[in-house]
């Protein structure tokens, strides 16, 4: 175990791992937040048809979202002008739009739950538009916490999308994922393994550290 | 003042029939009748939280929204300490300084020794109150009050109804409604008497209970009193 974890290679793979996926849970909190909120109090037509799509994209394959964004990026595709394939940026791309409905679908349900209680007693207030969605946003911050971690969570355990789009080139394109296949195939069984164990020890302190936040909340603000 | 409020002949759906009164201030007005008469609603569109189908709700002074506050069956508080809840409502209201009002109105309802305690973990009666309190911060002209007690032990509606005594007191127009016929006589000075989304009575308060003028007001009276 020693050995394995005084494996050079080992924490730059693991550093390049939390980039591309801290990264791509950056860009999709940023766009996934402000959209599930939007779907959550907006009413508009077809807002049933969104709901029911969001919610069938939490379970889009990683494969097939590498293959869309390989397509698009490669040299003959309409992006492929910008050379991102088989780079770190097209991992964060490819991820991003795999978390993207995870973090807007769990995000509006935490808002619209939200809103359904608030709505009538902050129209009483007087209290309407941003003033109101900032009070809503404010209220369910840990449940929209809960939301960004569950993205992080799949996207540092997902291996389809950043094998296609980012080519698992060692020391380039290598995170934990890819690596773990790779050293599997190769048999390289204890460096697999030690990348395997390393991979669960961090999602197992996200998930902890979230566990913790909300229990703290709940005491703290009921 | 924004009192007289004319309701000139509003519906809304099926469940309010077209319907116009006129409501002045002083008296206490009771809004009566059974689960699903349309006690509720009818108090939202007074509030201004539905649109009337048809009809018109009139107010007779400027800037009523402020004027009025309403206090609803369940209350609905925000993830924060009590009396942030109150001053949250006095600083959406802008009329000075929020926490120093917010603590009086704690105050007035007895919840000051609660007031930096986290507003959802209070107890049924204490959050009622507490609701009681935002809406006495804003010193409203006109108190809404949907069944508020509907889901409280007899101690916390005791309390309850002080606070409302004391709004009364003060000069806030109270507009009650409840299915509860001894808080209906105990806060009441006048009753509206509705039945199916109609208003088919409306008389002072002593006269309804010992005289009503419509059977179904006596059926209502003789069903509900062995629970009042």
């Amino acid at each position: 175990m020693h050995n394995i974890l005084g494996h050079p290679q080992l924490w730059d793979i693991v550093a390049l791992s939390l980039r591309v996926s801290l990264s791509a849970v950056a860009l999709a909190t940023l766009a996934g937040l402000p959209l599930g909120a939007a779907i959550a109090v907006g009413r508009f037509p077809g807002r049933a048809a969104v709901i029911v799509l969001l919610n069938a994209l939490m379970g889009l394959p990683p494969v097939v979202v590498g293959l869309a964004v390989y397509l698009l990026l490669s040299r003959a595709g309409p992006l492929g002008d910008l050379g991102l394939l088989f780079t770190p940026a097209a991992m964060v791309a490819a991820q991003t739009i795999l978390i993207l409905p995870i973090i807007a679908a769990l995000s509006r349900q935490a808002v619209e739950d939200a809103w359904r209680e608030y709505a009538e007693q902050l129209r009483s207030l007087g209290v309407d538009g941003l003033r109101a969605a900032l009070t809503v946003l404010w209220d369910v911050r840990f449940s929209l916490l809960t939301a960004v971690l569950a993205g992080l969570g799949r996207a540092s355990a997902e291996v389809g999308a950043v094998m296609i789009v980012g080519g698992n080139i060692d020391g380039v394109t290598r995170v934990m994922t890819t690596a773990i296949a790779l050293e599997t195939s190769k048999g390289d069984l204890p460096l697999a393994l030690g990348l395997g164990i390393v991979l669960i020890a961090i999602v197992l302190v996200l998930n902890a550290a979230a566990f913790l936040v909300k229990e703290a909340a709940q005491r703290r603000y009921g | 003042m924004i009192l007289p409020l004319r309701l000139e002949g509003i519906s809304f759906r099926h469940i309010i029939q077209p319907l116009s009164l006129e409501i002045g201030a002083g008296p206490s007005t009771i809004i009566l009748g059974a689960n699903g008469a349309g006690k509720s609603v009818l108090m939202r569109l007074m509030h201004g939280l539905l649109a009337p189908s048809a009809g018109r709700v009139a107010w007779s002074g400027p800037d009523a929204r402020r004027k009025q506050a309403m206090v609803f069956q369940r209350p609905v508080m925000l993830r924060r300490s009590a009396l942030a809840n109150v001053a949250y409502a006095v600083a959406a209201a802008g009329i000075g300084e929020a926490e120093k009002i917010a603590m009086e109105a704690l105050r007035e309802v007895g919840l000051a020794h609660l007031a930096h305690r986290p507003a959802r973990v209070l107890s049924g009666g204490e959050q009622q109150r507490l609701a009681l309190a935002r809406a006495w911060a804003l010193h409203p002209e006109v108190l809404f009050l949907d069944e508020p007690t509907a889901s409280l032990d007899p101690s916390a509606t005791r309390e309850i109804e002080a606070v409302i005594r004391a709004f009364d007191a003060s000069g806030t127009k109270i507009v009650m409604a409840t299915h509860n016929l001894g808080q209906a006589r105990r806060l009441g000075d006048e009753v509206l008497f509705i039945h199916q989304g109609r208003l088919v009575e409306r008389a002072p308060v002593e006269r309804f209970f010992r005289q009503p003028g419509t059977a179904e007001a006596a059926a209502f009276i003789k069903g509900e009193l062995p629970w009042a």
